[in-house]
């Protein structure tokens, strides 16, 4: 105290030098770093598969119920069964009003465009990322019919799959518990 | 005559790694001997190796179905899971991925979309945190003979380090207008989960490192975004692509799964948040214990802050008394408790609940129904546990009818 009071004058400006070194140099933190390199629009594109309710993500192409019948057969069919019914814990269809406790696309998934994601990017589970696009409409088209959301000579494409009407979207709430002494 | 057997045998295959162990180095630690030396001060010990073991003598293991692993938390001294025990949940196995050949991307709403090189990420300045993540599909009862594994394994804690979420958006500059971004990971199930961005600011990380080394290929190897208190799916393992958006995309594992039926007919959908809970690990199933003084202990933690309190019953829910915390009790993490109790040898049911810091209190399974309906779903299940000390010293659960 006493010592820094006697030499104020002097020791005041190399302190505040001192301390502006220190603090520039013990823990800076700029606002961008400079790490990483730009993304180019053609690796975004390679990558990006996502899809939003609004149906943004889709690509070009359409999908049929007969083309997706025969395609589910062939590649769905030896896990969820010919009609999507069949393996209790897989299981793809239930009608909209079915309430036997069975959860499936029909009774309980909010969105269509929430299948073409699904499908695409993980579907077949042995064959991941195999389908093509178009094989992709024609199968949603497919779950889509048996799960009597649409009828069987319904187009499935970018422009038609929003639009289709999930009934359980609206028994869905978003999370209400909070914390706090209560129960929710 | 079988004691004697034992010993030639062991001294026989000591000979043998004395004599193999100076030729080839590393064999020798591996092979354990499969009984202890009557007098381990009269037999050269092993020679050091280059990577430890645990003792043969203990075998903590996952316990494995199809499709998860669970920890076994009845094993666990403290509050930190060994890496090799943190339970393991994945969509479509472990992805075997190479770390030269890893990158991040980030993109949609921000100024400057970029890719980040696993050596990119640990540039940035690292931040290390113990937290616990925890499946939020992690209550299993029906039986009595069920160990806390069986009922509550699939969550486990350790020590994660980083980059902040919060650092990487600054670097891309992230739209002030983006409200959600989409995580997906490189797995055969391109993991996607959508997170509010509000997230991503406060405390998200993206995780290369587990318990001081390299995050383990089970727990995302080699980067996973890591929520802190958030449902374990939505941590998302070998992370690849991150988009801003100003939408959630309702992926299928925010839709079909990972939501929860309440009353009402009611889905209740992003449920992030972890609640209060606790469990006794000993006593425990199928562990055995007699009259006089018994250290119960256990676990306690949760997704919202720190735990508080931990409660412990030993007249079936008509007396609770605190139980002391063991230090040190952070943030969204296991907390170990222990309370010293003496049996007296009758019938009795024993049980804990916790408290967080923002005053809940982890609910009984009766109180979960009352709030959610019979038809409550599997998710978010967090009730008080209890289990039955028997006259002749054996613990079993306690499972309650709720379906
Ligand atoms: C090798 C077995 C197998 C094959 C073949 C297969 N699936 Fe699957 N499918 C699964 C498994 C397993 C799951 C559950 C995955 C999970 O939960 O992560 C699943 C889940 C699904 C789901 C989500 C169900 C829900 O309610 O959330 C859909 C939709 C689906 N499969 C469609 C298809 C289609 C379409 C095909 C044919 C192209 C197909 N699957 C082929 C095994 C298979």
């Amino acid at each position: 105290m006493r010592w820094n009071q006697v030499n104020y004058r002097r020791e005041n400006i190399s302190v505040w030098t001192c301390l502006l070194v220190m603090v520039i140099s013990c823990n800076r933190s700029p606002e961008r770093f400079g790490i990483g390199r730009p993304a180019t629009q053609h690796e975004i594109d390679a990558v990006n598969i996502s899809i939003a309710p609004d149906g943004k993500g889709l690509p070009p192409g359409t999908g049929h119920v007969a083309e997706g019948r025969a395609l589910f057969i062939a590649k769905c069919a030896p896990c969820h069964g010919p009609t999507g019914t069949e393996v209790p814990q897989y299981r793809l269809v239930a009608t909209p009003d079915d309430t036997t406790h069975t959860r499936a696309i029909g009774n309980y998934w909010p969105y269509a465009t929430t299948l073409y994601d699904y499908i695409r990017r993980a579907m077949p589970f042995n064959a991941p990322g195999s389908l093509s696009n178009e094989e992709v409409y024609h199968l949603t088209a497919f779950l889509l019919y048996s799960n009597q959301l649409i009828d069987s000579n319904r187009v499935i494409s970018a422009r038609t799959l929003p639009g289709i009407v999930m009934p359980a979207r609206k028994w869905y709430v978003n999370d209400d518990r909070r914390g706090g002494n209560e129960v929710r | 005559m079988k004691e004697d057997q034992i010993k030639r045998r062991t001294l026989l295959r000591a000979a043998a790694v004395t004599a193999l162990g100076s030729l080839v180095p590393g064999l020798s630690a591996r092979r354990m001997p499969e009984a202890a030396p009557e007098d381990p001060t009269k037999v050269p010990g092993t020679p050091v190796g280059k990577v430890g073991t645990r003792s043969p003598f203990e075998q903590p293991q996952k316990k494995a179905s199809d499709i998860s692993a669970r920890s076994p938390l009845q094993d666990f001294y403290g509050i930190i899971t060994p890496s090799d025990l943190h339970f393991e949940r994945s969509h479509n196995g472990v992805p075997r991925i190479d770390p030269n050949r890893y990158e991040l991307l980030i993109h949609g709403m921000v100024e400057r979309p970029m890719v980040f090189t696993l050596k990119d990420l640990k540039r940035f300045p690292a931040l290390s945190r113990i937290a616990f993540i925890e499946c939020s599909g992690n209550f299993r009862s029906g039986k009595t003979n069920m160990t806390p594994q069986e009922i509550c394994g699939l969550t486990s804690q350790s020590e994660w380090t980083g980059v902040m979420l919060s650092t990487l958006f600054r670097e891309v500059g992230v739209s002030p207008k983006a409200t959600w971004f989409l995580a997906e990971g490189s797995d055969a199930a391109v993991m996607t989960r959508s997170i509010p961005v509000r997230k991503g600011w406060e405390d998200a990380m993206i995780a290369y490192a587990q318990n001081g080394e390299a995050i383990r290929p089970e727990q995302g190897y080699p980067a996973r975004l890591f929520l802190p208190g958030w449902e374990g799916n939505t941590n998302v393992k070998w992370i690849r692509r991150i988009e801003l958006s100003d939408q959630p995309f309702m992926t299928r594992e925010e839709t079909s799964k990972y939501t929860e039926t309440i009353k009402g007919g009611k889905i209740r959908q992003f449920s992030f948040d972890m609640d209060a809970r606790s469990i006794i690990t000993y006593p425990s199933y199928p562990q055995t214990v007699e009259k006089g003084w018994i250290e119960i202990r256990g676990l306690a933690w949760s997704g919202r802050g720190k735990i508080s309190k931990v409660e412990v019953s030993t007249d079936a829910g008509k007396h609770w008394q605190a139980a002391t915390l063991q230090e040190p009790v952070l943030d969204k993490a296991h907390t170990a408790f222990r309370y010293g109790w003496h049996w007296n040898g009758d019938t009795t049911e024993i049980m804990s609940r916790a408290v967080d810091d923002t005053g809940y209190t982890q609910p009984t399974l009766k109180q979960l129904t009352n709030a959610r309906g019979t038809d409550m779903g599997g998710y978010h299940l967090n009730p008080v546990t209890a289990w039955v000390i028997q006259r002749d010293g054996t613990v079993l659960f306690k499972p309650e009818k709720f379906r």
